[in-house]
């Protein structure tokens, strides 16, 4: 079964920027290592990470379906910044997965624990699947 | 599966059987499927049987007899009028076949590929496919697409190609020379997707840096006196040459300055450097000549400090007179600053602050900052680094600003 896994960050800026240098490379290397260690489990689908919100835009269909876009919304708290897709056994594992992700180094080198959101992906039907029977 | 040797020599193979086969039925669409099968039935036999003696007339029987089946198929009908030359049988189409002007074949096939009703992403995909010989799977994981969005942009294209009437034609020197332009972008662009997306060790991808070095070696042979091509081999070999040294353990990128120039591949510098030569004597200076003329600068040189700065400011000028592009004068503004000293390298760049090409991009902050870093305003340095990595989209160049950021920001509070 495949989840997604979405890490969200508070709007504005990424904090990383403001963080010193051995955090930064601590957190870059816990990244690098992690989608490594996702690979070599046979778990990863895809993981992409975002550009900074503040590019971001929200798009609406006008009257005649043309695409009217607005800036991103203040009221928006938090943002995406990334993904992964894993396919793993168990939504358990997929939880332990999140957990590890959550636990990324941040200043200090204390875990941030950032909120990561778990959505189960839809599959389509089994291939014997019929809707008569 | 075939082995390494194998699959390079129908590599090889592809771009002559194909350009064989449309000389002679025309249709590209239905000749590259008919190719592709052959390639791989051949790769499925050969590691077995052995390379027959003769390979490239045993694609050819192969995929002319495709070609025949495809024909004679119901769903065919429409090409049956076409091809009614297909049903002379597959020996004797060989034959006929052999004593062409394989030269002629190859190179238009290259035009085919790059024909300009195709759109810059099908471009690349069809020469990597019809050229390169690469299969449709390598493909997509070269760009990190889904198979099947490859497959679709693959057909797509050959779908235009028949729309746009394209065939083989016996070009005049001027059309022949503005079809090699776009054939020579398209060659630029796939070398350059290799170059700035070699992020991580993946092995199954194509390494498409290397791939474009072949292709625009086979048409350097077809060419040998287009100092256009000659300029843009070297181009390609004189920047590949730093690949080992440009980035870290990690992947992490690893600036010009900091590199060390011991990795650098002298053979492929020296290989670039001839053809540089060679294009430069014909008196030609095409804009991929004066850039390799650039590279060439830089790969010569023992360290940063020691780099003809001047030199290469004036051959920055050189390519602005051909085509006033900010990202040149950008370059341009960073060696001033070399040469120079920062001020003025800041100097160069307050014009392109108003340039809307330009004014938003984070290569812009970049440069900024390392300028500002080197005239000592840390503070200044600091903001524009991080303004860089907040606008740029690629990761190892955003973790790279933010490090530097990072370091600067350490010395300002000591």
């Amino acid at each position: 079964m495949k989840y997604m896994l979405m890490m969200n960050t508070p709007k504005g800026p990424y904090q990383i920027a403001s963080w010193p240098k051995q955090d930064i490379e601590a957190h870059i290397g816990f990244m690098m290592g992690f989608a490594k260690k996702l690979t070599a489990s046979g778990e990863l689908v895809a993981a992409e990470g975002l550009s900074a919100p503040d590019q971001a835009k929200v798009v609406r269909a006008g009257e005649k379906g043309e695409p009217i876009t607005d800036g991103v919304f203040p009221e928006t708290k938090e943002f995406l910044a990334g993904y992964w897709i894993v396919d793993v056994e168990s939504p358990e594992r997929a939880y332990a997965i999140a957990a590890e992700a959550s636990a990324a180094p941040g200043p200090g080198g204390e875990p941030l624990r950032l909120p990561i959101e778990v959505r189960q992906v839809m599959a389509g039907p089994a291939k014997d699947w019929t809707p008569c029977t | 599966m075939a082995d390494e040797s194998t699959q390079l020599l129908l590599r090889d193979l592809t771009p002559l059987v194909l350009g064989a086969m449309i000389r002679r039925y025309r249709d590209f669409a239905s000749c590259e499927d008919a190719v592709q099968e052959a390639l791989v039935a051949a790769a499925g036999s050969w590691p077995a049987r052995g390379i027959p003696h003769n390979p490239r007339a045993w694609l050819m029987t192969v995929a002319t007899r495709r070609l025949t089946d495809q024909v004679r198929a119901e769903t065919a009908r429409r090409l049956r009028e076409q091809l009614v030359v297909s049903l002379i049988p597959p020996e004797e189409q060989i034959a006929l076949a052999v004593g062409h002007n394989d030269r002629d074949d190859t190179l238009d096939l290259y035009f085919m590929c790059c024909h300009p009703a195709l759109t810059p992403a099908s471009q690349i995909a069809l020469t990597l496919r019809a050229v390169g010989g690469l299969t449709t799977l390598e493909i997509a994981r070269a760009f990190l697409v889904p198979e099947a969005t490859m497959a679709q942009r693959l057909s797509r294209a050959k779908q235009t190609i028949r729309d746009a009437g394209a065939s083989f034609s016996d070009p005049t020197r001027d059309e022949q020379l503005a079809r090699l332009g776009h054939v020579l972008r398209v060659l630029y662009l796939i070398f350059n997707e290799g170059y700035t997306a070699s992020e991580g060790a993946d092995l199954v991808r194509v390494d498409l840096s290397t791939e474009a070095i072949r292709v625009t070696r086979m048409l350097e042979q077809l060419l040998p006196d287009e100092p256009e091509v000659k300029g843009l081999l070297a181009l390609m070999l004189l920047t590949d040459a730093r690949r080992a040294a440009r980035t870290g353990p990690s992947g992490e990128l690893v600036p010009l300055d900091e590199q060390d120039r011991t990795c650098w591949d002298r053979a492929m510098i020296d290989d670039g450097t001839r053809l540089l030569h060679e294009a430069l004597s014909s008196g030609a200076g095409s804009a991929y000549v004066v850039q390799a003329a650039i590279a060439a600068l830089h790969d010569e040189a023992p360290s940063t400090e020691k780099t003809d700065w001047p030199q290469i400011v004036e051959l920055y000028g050189v390519l602005l007179r051909t085509a006033d592009n900010p990202m040149v004068r950008l370059s341009q503004a960073i060696a001033i600053g070399m040469a120079e000293g920062p001020h003025a390298g800041l100097a160069a760049l307050e014009p392109l602050a108003g340039d809307r090409r330009i004014a938003e991009s984070h290569r812009l902050d970049a440069a900024r900052a390392h300028l500002l870093e080197r005239a000592g305003d840390h503070e200044a340095a600091i903001a524009h680094y991080r303004r860089a990595a907040q606008r740029t989209t690629n990761t190892p160049e955003r973790d790279y600003l933010l490090l530097h950021a990072a370091r600067l920001a350490e010395l300002v509070c000591q």
